[in-house]
């Protein structure tokens, strides 16, 4: 019954094109972004924002672009990681030598550098598919992990080999190093990933979305409807980089403040957000967020559980954590590939008669 | 509305020969197609027709011959190049999206008529948005068209084979091509639905004025709407004419037709 | 002979010898792609898996090295009867991808269960295997030549012979062949398609601790070990995905490729060059030769 549709009529293409046909979940979208934007700003603190808020958002970010890749256009990448990296070291040597440049300018920079870098390893991809395409961005992941740990001019030659982001500022107000306001930070990231969502789903219901979709579902007939598989594959690449690159420049900037390649950029990080747009949802925007808060989350709530509930060992607790990030992929991919959002989906579905029985 | 008279010639493709390996599946094949007409290509199973089809729009290269399409020549096209220049097609073994919904599949046939950049698509509001509601404006025709109204936001996927052999037609009609190639379009459909396909073949080619090749195995409809027929066999050139001359050829009843048991 | 060739050989016999280990774990990975289309990403974690239970047994309970192999086979082929009714079972028609991506969730499952269970510190495998340099080697040409590594040439050959004897010629082989060829066709003569991958996953398994056994004796049984999936990978793409032999050939290309590259390129770039340079090297290799050098070319028709 809260679903209900009845006496919702389109009158226009443009209205049943709309992102929310439907006026409850335009309720609810703009209920949340009252939440998001006015109410949580004034609450937040250094604990929220650091263990839950800012991960999310940044994981949110990435999980977009390896979306993009992987759910729309049915491309695998196993170097989400690597492109992060690239991001992140982008960001910083921008920010180091161009220390009056706003940056969220720097951001989007970071971000358009990580996209060439993914076109040029995307390039020799193209006529492969599948576990063939899982070694190039291994590769490629291993390759980027090594060079920013070996030449010297990506960390500026420190000694530590670490990179830490020095202050910088947008709009004013500052947004990386140690003298940040949470709630700017907060906002900062929050604005970039609604910004960036947005052009997202506009991508995907538009004739690129379009393409991409058609190489995922069928290449060899995406080419008699003009589509050139290989320009579109270069495109999905291109953007995804872009928004993991714009997500490794966040995570490193404003979340982490400092990293190192290895631990920060490693493998794991492009397994974690592979499995976050599992979980979440292949080919669905509001699956990336759901994935990324559910991955982000989860940790969290099982720690809590386990150490602080049922007093285990850390060190015990991480293996269960391990066992059972394997198992809920393994669960998901069984019981519904599609992820939350479908079952999102199904929710609204029963829905629409609850209480009622039919 | 009357129907146009037939033309010049669109597509001449002459002395094709196509190998694969040991295999020949066309052996110096030649075959002319008019402006507004509707072509038929019979033969037995393995005759080659499909790989005629594939020769023209360029999923397969020949070894041998040429192709000349709108008066330019060439030994091999690609695929992309095919649809640019207005030759669409549908599949014997159907060849849609199966993830995205009908009216997505359809916009997809208007890929080519879409100009705004993706960072256009991104921001959506102004070009973009416009070129989208034109497109669906000319999509919603068509499945007033196939009378797919019903079926608009169901993954095609989920619909049966017959409502997908008319979204692959749509999808095809979508390009607003010129040369339209059909294989096999009444494949596995009872007689109402093949009843149904020919007359949209027919207002296809009357209202819109597409020239039609198709491949097809059902005689009756073959013999009903072609204007001109072609009959392969073993990869070669049978005989071709109108489809009376075809049906009295001693040849081609010999090869395929057979002659009706009194 | 200068000592600069006989480093080079030194170099060639390390890599040769890295490289049968790979072809080792990579034999795992053709076997289950054989017979089920499936790129097990948990092959390596396999090894792990196994080579802790094996250590577990070992001290744990404290049997012999012999009685240790044989239950832990056991265990392996547990292992894969779990595998096939849990997961296998239920994704039957699914995407490659998908299939894929259930065995990277199995890997952390196996991972995670291991670690809970046998604990996550650095174990020693000593299972008796000769270690050392070779003195024979050593003595008449100043040649180090790791005696392990001997020892692992041999489990492999001989792992290769009974692997290609049992294909061949026992009727369990010839289905495990049919089912590689056709799921459909081997079901339609009644081939148990289940009951061949619990086989062909406790045959990738015991492989897996075979290969465990070899690369823990070497470094110890950590959680590295199972990074080493990663290494397959390139050796596949090098060797086919199909093909046994490929597995062998595509291993020692690696291994030597990696170690000539660490020790004479490596220097000029600051080392550290195995990290990446068999995944480069694959990279190289699918732009030329995609299906590898004995793989079976993939033709699509519309």
């Amino acid at each position: 019954m809260i679903y209900r549709e009845t006496g919702q009529y389109k009158t226009s293409y443009a209205a049943d094109q709309a992102i929310f046909p439907i006026a409850q979940d335009r309720w609810v979208v703009l209920a949340l972004g009252a939440v998001a934007f006015i109410l949580v700003p004034v609450m937040i603190d250094d604990y929220w924002a650091n263990a839950i808020f800012l991960p999310l958002l940044c994981y949110t970010m990435a999980a977009l672009g390896l979306n993009i890749l992987v759910g729309y256009c049915g491309q695998i990448s196993l170097g989400t990681g690597g492109f992060m990296a690239v991001g992140a070291y982008a960001s910083y040597k921008l920010m180091t030598t161009f220390p009056g440049l706003d940056f969220a300018l720097i951001v989007i920079a970071a971000g358009v550098i990580t996209a060439a870098v993914g076109v040029l390893f995307g390039l020799p991809s193209l006529r492969i598919k599948g576990f063939y395409l899982a070694v190039a961005t291994l590769a490629a992941q291993f390759f980027l992990v090594w060079l920013f740990n070996k030449v010297g001019w990506f960390y500026n030659y420190n000694a530590t080999g670490q990179i830490t982001a020095p202050p910088a500022e947008s709009f004013g107000l500052v947004v990386t190093g140690a003298a940040t306001n949470t709630s700017t930070t907060y906002l900062f990231c929050l604005t970039f990933v609604a910004v960036f969502a947005l052009m997202a789903k506009n991508l995907v219901r538009s004739r690129v979305g379009r393409s991409w979709m058609a190489i995922r579902d069928m290449d060899i007939a995406a080419e008699i409807i003009g589509v050139r598989p290989l320009r579109a594959k270069l495109s999905a690449f291109a953007v995804s980089s872009f928004y993991v690159g714009m997500a490794g420049a966040l995570y490193f900037g404003v979340w982490l403040g400092s990293a190192e390649p290895t631990e920060a950029f490693g493998i794991d990080q492009s397994f974690l957000v592979l499995f976050m747009i599992i979980i979440g949802g292949l080919g669905s925007i509001l699956g990336s967020f759901l994935g990324a808060a559910f991955m982000v989350l989860m940790p969290i709530l099982l720690k809590n559980f386990m150490v602080d509930g049922l007093a285990m060992s850390a060190v015990l607790a991480k293996h269960v954590e391990i066992t059972l990030m394997g198992v809920l992929i393994i669960f998901f991919l069984i019981v519904e590939p599609h992820g939350l959002a479908r079952l999102w989906q199904l929710a609204k579905e029963k829905l629409r008669l609850w209480p009622f029985p039919y | 509305m009357a129907r146009q008279p037939i033309g010049d010639i669109l597509l001449k493709v002459e002395r094709i020969t196509l190998s694969f390996g040991g295999v020949t599946a066309l052996s110096d094949v030649s075959f002319t197609v008019r402006e507004r007409e509707i072509g038929a290509i019979i033969g037995p199973n393995g005759a080659g027709k499909s790989s005629l089809l594939n020769v023209i729009n360029g999923f397969y290269h020949p070894q041998d011959g040429q192709i000349t399409y709108k008066g330019t020549t060439r030994s091999k096209v690609h695929v992309h190049e095919a649809a640019r220049t207005g030759i669409a097609r549908t599949f014997q073994n159907i060849a849609l999206f199966k993830g995205m919904s009908v009216l997505a599949n359809l916009m997809t046939g208007r890929n080519l008529k879409m100009k705004a950049s993706i960072l256009e698509q991104a921001v959506y509001f102004g070009r973009s948005k416009r070129e989208e509601l034109a497109h669906r404006d000319y999509v919603e025709e068509i499945i007033d068209f196939l009378n797919l109204e019903s079926v608009r936001k169901i993954p095609v996927g989920r619909l049966p084979y017959g409502v997908q052999k008319r979204v692959e037609l749509g999808r095809a009609l979508a390009a607003q091509p010129e040369l339209l190639l059909l294989d096999e379009p009444m494949a596995g459909m009872n007689l109402e639905e093949k009843g149904d396909m020919c007359r949209f073949v027919l207002d296809v080619n009357e209202e819109y004025g597409v020239t039609i090749v198709l491949i097809e195995h059902d005689m009756a409809v073959v013999m009903d709407i072609s204007d001109r027929v072609t009959v392969l066999n073993y990869g070669k050139l049978l005989a071709e004419g109108t489809p009376d001359e075809v049906r009295a050829n001693k040849a081609v009843i010999d090869a395929y037709l057979g002659i009706a048991n009194d | 002979m200068g000592g600069e060739f006989m480093f080079f050989i030194e170099t060639t016999i390390s890599g040769v010898m890295a490289g049968v280990m790979y072809s080792l774990v990579a034999l795992g990975f053709v076997l289950i792609f054989k017979a089920s289309g499936i790129f097990n990403f948990a092959q390596g974690v396999l090894c792990l898996f196994a080579a802790l239970t094996l250590v577990g047994l070992m001290e744990k309970f404290g049997l012999p090295g012999w009685l240790a192999i044989i239950l832990t086979a056991c265990v392996m082929a547990g292992v894969a009867w779990l595998i096939e009714r849990l997961v296998l079972q239920h994704l039957v028609n699914q995407d490659p991808i998908i299939l894929f991506m259930a065995t990277i969730g199995l890997a952390y499952v196996l991972e995670g269960v291991g670690d809970i269970v046998w604990g996550s510190d650095v174990k020693v495998l000593d299972l008796g295997i000769p270690q050392g340099a070779m003195d024979w080697a050593w003595d008449n040409w100043n040649l180090y030549v790791e005696k392990l590594e001997i020892v692992a040439a041999f489990v492999a050959a001989l792992l290769v012979t009974v692997l290609a004897i049992f294909f061949q010629k026992t009727r369990i082989g010839r289905a495990l062949r049919a089912v590689a060829d056709d799921h459909q066709a081997a079901l339609s003569v009644g081939i148990s398609l289940r009951s061949i991958w619990v086989i062909v996953w406790t045959v990738a398994g015991i492989v897996a601790l075979v290969a465990g056994i070899m690369w823990g004796t070497k470094s110890g049984v950590q959680f590295s070990l199972s990074l080493i999936a990663l290494k397959a990978l390139p050796v596949l793409i090098l060797g086919g995905f199909t093909s046994v032999p490929g597995a062998i050939v595509g291993g020692l290309i690696i291994g030597v490729g990696e170690k000539w590259a660490e020790v004479y390129v490596g220097p000029l770039v600051g080392g550290a060059i195995e990290n990446w340079f068999a995944y480069m090297l694959a990279l190289a290799f699918l732009l030329v030769r995609p299906q590898g050098l004995f793989g079976e070319k993939i033709i699509e028709r519309v």
